[in-house]
C-alpha cells in the first residue's frame, strides 16, 4: 500500500457518522461523478465500510488503493478506472 | 395570544404530530394548522399487494379524506407549500382547487401562513428523471410505488404470459427497504397460482452487496430467494434503463435483458425543501437523530421520509418519530425541558416482512440494534393484515 502523503486525492466525501449503507452509497455516487482516472477518498466510521467498500470497487473494476486508519475513522482511497 | 404551530405533511407522520398536539395543548396556547397539498390521507404499504388484489385505487383501505383523521382543535389547509421561510419565519402557499379550510386569506389562492413553531412531515418523491431512461420509457416500465402505478402493474401482469421479470431500485434510499423483496415474495407465489411461474425467471437485483441492506436481515431472506429460485445479482447499481431493447444495465458494467421491468423509482426529498435551500443534495433534511430538530434551525423539527437519518424511510420510524416531535414541541410551549424517555428518538422502527405464501417475518431494530426477524410465519402476516386493516382507527390518531 501506498503512503496516504504519495497520492493526489481529487475529491473526499466525509461519510462519517452514517451507518450502512452510508459510506459506500457515498463512494459509489462519488464515483460516478469523478472523471477517469481520478481519486476518491472517502471517510468512513463504519466497521461494515472495511468489507463492503473493497469488495465494491473490485466488482466494478476500479482501483483499490487502500484503507488508511485515523484517529475513530477510515479513509478508503480508489481511483476511477474507467 | 396562541403560537401558531405549522405543519407541513398530512401523512402518517405529520397527521400524527398534529392529533397529539391537539389534544394535549389548549386552543388559548396553540393554534395548530397542517398543511396538505391533496388533502387525502394515503395507506402506501397498500400499494405493495395492488398488483395481486382487486382494489380500487380509491379504496378506503388505501385513501381517506385527511380532515376525517384530524382532530377537530387542528386546521386542514390544502395547498402547496412554495416557499419556507425560516429568516421571516413564513411559509408561501398556493392553495389547490376545494381546499376544506382557510385561516384569515380571504379566499386568496396565494397566502402567506406565520408559524412560531414548524414540523416539516414533507416526505419523498420520486424522480424518475434521475436514472437515463425512465422518463422517455415511460409506460414502459413498472412500479408500486403510487396506486396508478400498482394498477398499471397489475394490468401488465395480466397480461404477461411467461418470459423474464427484472425487480431492482433505481437508488437509494427509497421508502419502505423492504418493500423490493416483500414484492418478490408476491410475485412468485402469483406467478405459481397463475400456473405461469415455469414459464417465468425472476431476477432480484440489488445495489449492495447483500440483497438487504441490514445483515441480519440479508441472511434470512437470501435463502428464501434461493429456496423460490429467484435469482439474484448483488452490486448492481443501475445506471440506465433501456425500455426499447428492453435491458437494464449497472455502474458495474453488467447488462441484464428483461421482458418485465419492476423498478423502484429513484427518490428524493421534496421540492419545497430544494427550492427553500433546507435540504442536502437529494433534498433531504439535515436532522439531529435524537431530538429530530432541523440543524441550525431552531423551532423546526423534520421527520419521516424527509430526514436524512440512517433509518427507514417508512411509516414505522415516521409513528415512532411523531411521538418525539410531539413531546418536545409541548414541553417548548410549556417552557419545560423534555421528559427523559420520551425525548429522543433512538432509531427505533418495527415493521413486517412479507415472505409470500401467508407468511411473514417482522423486524423491530433501532440505531444500536439489529433486527434479528424471527422464523417467517403465518402468525406474522395475519399480524400485518390486520394492521393494515386497524391502520386507520388508530395510527393517525396517534392511538398506538
Amino acid at each position: 500500500m501506498p503512503e496516504l502523503t504519495d497520492i493526489t486525492i481529487d475529491k473526499e466525501i466525509d461519510a462519517r457518522g452514517s451507518f450502512c449503507p452510508g459510506p459506500l452509497m457515498e463512494l459509489i455516487r462519488g464515483m460516478k461523478a469523478l472523471p477517469v482516472g481520478g481519486v476518491l477518498a472517502v471517510l468512513s466510521s463504519d466497521p461494515g465500510s472495511a468489507k463492503d467498500i473493497p469488495a465494491w470497487i473490485q466488482k466494478a473494476k476500479h482501483e483499490y488503493i487502500g484503507a488508511f486508519p485515523e484517529q475513530g475513522y477510515t479513509r478508503f482511497v480508489a481511483r476511477k478506472a474507467h | 395570544m396562541p403560537q401558531h404551530i405549522v405543519i407541513v405533511g398530512g401523512g402518517v407522520g405529520g397527521t400524527i404530530v398534529a392529533n397529539l398536539l391537539a389534544r394535549s395543548l389548549h386552543r388559548n396556547e396553540a393554534e395548530i394548522t397542517l398543511i396538505d397539498s391533496t388533502g387525502k390521507h394515503a395507506y402506501m404499504p397498500g400499494w405493495l399487494y395492488m398488483p395481486f388484489n382487486h382494489l380500487s385505487a380509491d379504496s378506503d383501505q388505501l385513501i381517506h379524506p385527511e380532515r376525517d383523521l384530524l382532530n377537530h382543535h387542528a386546521n386542514l389547509v390544502t395547498g402547496e407549500v412554495q416557499q419556507i421561510d425560516t429568516q421571516n419565519r413564513e411559509l408561501r402557499i398556493r392553495h389547490s382547487a376545494g381546499f376544506d379550510e382557510i385561516v384569515g386569506t380571504g379566499g386568496a389562492s396565494e397566502a402567506v401562513y406565520p408559524y412560531d413553531y414548524l414540523v416539516l412531515a414533507t416526505g419523498a418523491r420520486l424522480e424518475p428523471s434521475d436514472l437515463p431512461g425512465l422518463v422517455e420509457g415511460e409506460g414502459k416500465w413498472h412500479h408500486f410505488y403510487s396506486a396508478e402505478a400498482s394498477l398499471r402493474l397489475r394490468e401488465a401482469l395480466n397480461s404477461f404470459e411467461g418470459g423474464r421479470i427484472v425487480i431492482t431500485v433505481g437508488g437509494i434510499p427509497y421508502r419502505c427497504p423492504p418493500a423490493p423483496l416483500e414484492f418478490t415474495f408476491l410475485l412468485d407465489e402469483w406467478l405459481r397460482k397463475q400456473g405461469l411461474r415455469d414459464r417465468t425467471e425472476m431476477h432480484y437485483l440489488y445495489p449492495l452487496p447483500r440483497v438487504f441492506p441490514i445483515e441480519t436481515v440479508a441472511e434470512v431472506a437470501t435463502p428464501l430467494l434461493e429456496e423460490r429460485n429467484v435469482n439474484y445479482t448483488i452490486f448492481f447499481n443501475t445506471e440506465a434503463v433501456d425500455t426499447e431493447r428492453k435491458i437494464i444495465s449497472s455502474l458495474e458494467g453488467e447488462e441484464i435483458p428483461y421482458d418485465l421491468l419492476v423498478l423502484v423509482p429513484p427518490h428524493r426529498g421534496a421540492k419545497v425543501i430544494e427550492e427553500s435551500g433546507l435540504g442536502d443534495e437529494q433534498g433531504w433534511l439535515p436532522t439531529d437523530r435524537a431530538t429530530l430538530e432541523v440543524k441550525g434551525k431552531p423551532h423546526i423539527y423534520a421527520l419521516g421520509d424527509a430526514t436524512d437519518l440512517p433509518v427507514s424511510k417508512s411509516g414505522s420510524a415516521a409513528h415512532f418519530e411523531a411521538k418525539v416531535v410531539a413531546h418536545r414541541l409541548i414541553a417548548e410551549m410549556h417552557g419545560e425541558e423534555p421528559a427523559n424517555g420520551e425525548a429522543n428518538y433512538d432509531g427505533e422502527v418495527m415493521c413486517f416482512l412479507e415472505t409470500g405464501q401467508s407468511k411473514a417475518t417482522q423486524l423491530v431494530f433501532n440505531y444500536e440494534h439489529p433486527p434479528h426477524p424471527p422464523r417467517p410465519s403465518l402468525y406474522y402476516h395475519m399480524e400485518k393484515q390486520l394492521f393494515n386493516r386497524a391502520y386507520w382507527h388508530l395510527v393517525p390518531q396517534g392511538l398506538v
